[in-house]
């Protein structure tokens, strides 16, 4: 019951918070032109090769997509760094943890609140983004749902370590820490994709080092390979990261990530005084 | 007449509680005992511990040392919660919640049903005399607004012990005087108050006992009709007062002290005054003025606790 009502305080509380309604105004107008620029694409576009036409477009539509997950990385992050640690010095827990909940309840809560408001701001602006490529320019997105679910995965991860940061920092040293962490995570990337490309094993251990670290964006270039066509994958032609594609044994060891992460807030947050 | 302690009649009990913030002792050895059905009210100078005593039984913080029992069972545990109110010093929730979506959310926290909130909310919200607000957001709540919301929602579950700190911090008089009803129809109901503040006047007019924290230390407990019926300052001015008199009148009042021509001290009642008025004619003591004073509150803090204690 407890975990229901904090779910369901913190969805509202989210809801209405600033920053999130201009994350959806910002990937509203960030659809919009993307709608647009697939539409001159789309008609401008003269490539008999159908293949060749259908390659470009995805590509355009992996590029949308990635643009998506970046807005939803900060958002994620500023919308859950003040949760615990905002609460804490407004005083506003006080009243909370003294009813009859325990404090598992509250943290849970939260996160079920925030998760929920997550999975919607996903399903809006990346579904956005794969119904318009897919709607003007007939572009389809290979394994979609898959490609999705990494990426709402990447944000829960994100939303874990920030929680985690929120019982231990202060709400700005708490957004600054998790972006520097996911900043490592998508320098790494690069390095390890440049590395990949030019056969440079030392670069490439780099990325690994630094998804290891935070594995955020080895989730997104998982799902950039598992979305883009299958042509791109064979002849490694997108310029999102390709060359070195995160393995399976990367996501299980982030969903092992997410999943300590998350104990560890909620035993940081059962233990920590209020 | 004092109760004798026993577990079934305590409502809170600690025991050499503690806390310690890196090299910062908040809370040295607290050693409190409330009764049920009691006000009681926790006294001390700024940075005497109070706060993060209170925090403790609420279980918000984790004392170094000590224990400390709630209603029968450690602090903080889940089920006691359940049968305690509190006021934060600073009471705040969600801006964007009306008044009575704020007391809805704290009742489904203490796991009430809906129709009983739908009972008990209005009555409530009539009580600390917000029903004319009860539509309107908290953000535009005054600090008063805002504490009497607070105080219904630390009544809302019918509360057997009640923590109410600071509870007239930026109430009017009206106000002032709500919270002191409040207090004394939660002590006829058979509840249980713990009442933190720096009014004393409020303390003088609500509780029935006091307890003294310096220091991080309870350093005296007392019932207070009695203390303030009972003990009396008493000003003399005299001459012919031999230094052999007034160290045998030292040995029958407390805190003597001179000041020119007249001296100072404490009797424990005003029934004492007779014996130390005879003993000093007795003494060939020329009296020309006793002025008998009952002690307030605030003086008995003063003597307790020190002038400067919180500093």
């Amino acid at each position: 019951m407890g975990t229901r009502v904090m779910a369901g305080v913190t969805f509202r509380e989210a809801a209405r918070k600033k920053v999130l309604w201009m994350a959806f105004i910002a990937g509203a107008g960030f659809l919009a032109v993307f709608g647009t620029g697939m539409h001159f694409q789309a008609t401008g576009l003269h490539v008999s090769n159908q293949a060749v036409r259908h390659q470009i477009l995805n590509t355009s539509v992996i590029l949308g997509l990635y643009a998506g997950d970046l807005l939803t990385i900060l958002m994620t992050i500023l919308i859950a760094a003040d949760t615990v640690s905002g609460e804490i010095v407004s005083g506003t827990i006080h009243a909370i943890a003294t009813k009859p909940i325990t404090r598992r309840q509250i943290l849970l809560g939260k996160w079920l609140g925030f998760m929920g408001m997550l999975t919607v701001y996903i399903f809006f602006l990346l579904g956005g983004v794969a119904l318009l490529g897919y709607v003007i320019g007939g572009a389809t997105v290979e394994h979609f749902w898959r490609g999705l679910g990494l990426v709402w995965l990447e944000s829960i991860l994100l939303l874990n370590v920030t929680l985690v940061c929120g019982t231990a920092f202060s709400t700005l040293a708490s957004g600054v820490i998790v972006l520097g962490m996911h900043g490592v995570a998508f320098l790494g990337g690069w390095i390890e994709q440049i590395g990949a490309a030019t056969h440079t094993q030392g670069a490439v251990n780099v990325g690994i080092v630094a998804s290891v670290l935070m594995p955020s964006e080895a989730l997104w270039r998982r799902a950039a390979f598992e979305m883009q066509s299958p042509l791109a994958s064979v002849l490694n032609i997108s310029p999102l990261g390709t060359f070195s594609v995160p393995s399976r044994i990367m996501i299980v060891y982030a969903l092992i990530y997410l999943l300590v992460a998350l104990g560890l807030a909620l035993r940081r947050f059962r233990l920590r005084d209020l | 007449m004092q109760q004798a302690p026993s577990s079934t009649n305590l409502a809170i009990e600690t025991r050499m509680l503690g806390k310690t913030f890196g090299s910062k002792v908040a809370v040295r050895a607290l050693t409190l005992e409330v009764f049920r059905g009691e006000v009681f009210g926790f006294l001390g100078p700024n940075g005497a511990g109070k706060s993060t005593s209170i925090k403790m039984m609420l279980g918000l913080i984790a004392p170094t040392r000590g224990q400390a029992l709630v209603l029968g069972s450690p602090a903080g545990e889940v089920s006691v919660r359940r049968k305690i109110g509190f006021l934060p010093e600073h009471f705040r929730f969600y801006e964007w919640l009306t008044a009575e979506e704020l007391l809805r959310v704290h009742g489904r926290l203490y796991g009430m049903s809906k129709p009983k909130l739908g009972q008990s909310i209005p009555g409530l919200l009539n009580e600390v005399g917000l029903w004319p607000h009860r539509d309107k957001r908290v953000r535009d709540f005054s600090k008063g607004m805002m504490q009497r919301l607070g105080l219904a929602q630390a009544l809302l579950n019918e509360p057997d012990l009640i923590f109410l700190d600071e509870p007239t911090s930026g109430l009017d008089p009206a106000g002032r005087k709500m919270v002191r009803d409040i207090i004394k129809a939660q002590r006829d109901r058979g509840a249980t108050v713990f009442l933190n503040s720096h009014l004393l006047g409020e303390v003088e007019a609500t509780c029935d006992r006091v307890g003294f924290i310096k220091d991080g230390e309870v350093v005296e407990t007392r019932r207070l009709g009695a203390l303030i019926e009972g003990e009396v300052t008493v000003s003399i001015r005299a001459g012919n007062l031999s230094p052999e008199t007034l160290a045998m009148l030292a040995q029958r009042v407390s805190s003597l002290k001179t000041n020119g021509d007249g001296v100072t001290f404490y009797i424990p009642s005003m029934d004492a005054l007779p014996d130390i008025v005879r003993f000093l004619v007795g003494k060939s003591v020329d009296l020309y003025e006793v002025t008998p004073q009952r002690l307030s509150l605030e003086d008995i803090f003063l003597r307790i606790v020190g002038a400067d204690g919180g500093l």
